[in-house]
């Protein structure tokens, strides 16, 4: 499975590590819905330090889509709104 | 992967509107590979927009360093005449120039960063870029097997995503200048107008910011120490006091320079090694 990471490139992640990807993903979901700043940084810390701890990056000569995407820590959860608004209308 | 999904589908519909496909693969080849040189441009282009927007909050600083250092001297000559409101005029104004500062401090780490995420993620494209057009000779070649055309649409795919990605980049960058602009526009009309420079004028456009500064703590202080400093020296000797202050504008903020161009020293430091 591929991730990218906006802003810093693409993780391959191996099936074994998925399990806990989602369970991080889903603590980012419930911090966004209840557009909690603080817990939604903590959990976005929490998954991109996971996607690059167990993830290997993919190297640039290799142009595959990504199956999955996160931003980067730099973004703010306004800006992260402002983005999944742009294209779900 | 609620989240991790829906914002790889916002990715990819961006990606999906950088590149119209046609319908012989090998043209959507050339097109993307055409569409990918423009946006290195772009990005090269945005980078240099990010260093301008970069140097002119440091000449910003500059002015406003000099315009502090100014007050400063007009607000310990106004002590040394027993003009206490006039100091205390001058000194709030220079805590005003102080939150401006800090204001263009925090722009200026933001934009910094923007510049070297917009460097690094310019540096993966290119390097895709350049994988991307030696594989597409071998993709036409081969493009009559299928499993070639299933190659064309990954590497279409994953090009269009590098592209988007980096389009974002750029996207957040020009937002960063945009904020940048504004306030700069905004400390220039201060500087322009000479409202923070001329305690002597009668309207101006800092007066709540200033009101506020002068019940300030911090001004007390620093009119207690400039009365310290003066108080013991001859009151009455600064009374032409016009060509000293211009001499002591230009030292001072060769001293404050050096050290960070978005903070104001305390007071303390710049007044003393004058003495």
């Amino acid at each position: 499975m591929i991730v990218r990471v906006l802003e810093d490139g693409q993780y391959e992640i191996a099936d074994s590590d998925v399990p806990e990807l989602e369970r991080l993903d889903a603590v980012l979901e419930s911090a966004l819905e209840a557009n909690d700043e603080p817990a939604f940084h903590r959990a976005l810390h929490a998954l991109l330090e996971k996607v690059r701890a167990v993830g290997s990056p993919v190297p640039h000569d290799e142009i595959v889509p990504s199956d999955l995407a996160l931003p980067d820590e730099h973004m703010d959860l306004s800006e992260v709104r402002a983005l999944l608004a742009s294209e779900e209308g | 992967m609620a989240f991790m999904k829906r914002l790889s589908g916002v990715v990819q519909a961006k990606a999906n509107k950088v590149l119209d496909r046609v319908e012989d693969p090998r043209e959507t080849l050339d097109l993307s590979y055409e569409k990918q040189l423009e946006q290195l441009q772009q990005v090269r282009k945005g980078v240099a927009d990010v260093a301008t927007a970069k140097k002119r909050i440091e000449l910003q600083a500059q002015q406003l360093q000099a315009a502090a250092s100014k007050l400063q001297d007009q607000a310990r000559t106004a002590v040394a005449q027993n003009n206490e409101d006039l100091a205390r005029q001058a000194l709030s104004r220079r805590s005003a120039i102080a939150t401006q500062l800090d204001g263009l401090r925090t722009q200026h780490e933001q934009l910094a960063a923007q510049q070297d995420r917009l460097v690094d993620t310019s540096k993966q494209l290119e390097a895709r870029v350049e994988a991307f057009r030696t594989q597409k000779e071998t993709l036409k070649a081969s493009y009559t097997a299928a499993e070639a055309q299933t190659k064309i649409g990954e590497a279409v795919s994953g090009i269009s995503e590098s592209m988007s990605d980096t389009g974002l980049a750029m996207q957040r960058a020009q937002d960063k200048i945009a904020n940048m602009q504004a306030r700069a526009s905004a400390v220039d009309e201060l500087l322009d107008s000479g409202a923070l420079t001329d305690v002597t004028g009668s309207s101006d456009p800092i007066q709540a910011e200033l009101d506020k500064a002068s019940q300030s703590s911090q001004v007390d202080l620093e009119l207690a120490q400039l009365k310290a400093e003066t108080g013991k020296g001859a009151p009455s000797a600064l009374g032409a006091g016009g060509d000293e202050e211009v001499a002591d504008a230009e030292t001072v903020p060769q001293n404050a320079a050096p050290a960070d161009p978005f903070s104001l020293d305390s007071g303390d430091g710049s007044a003393e090694p004058a003495k």
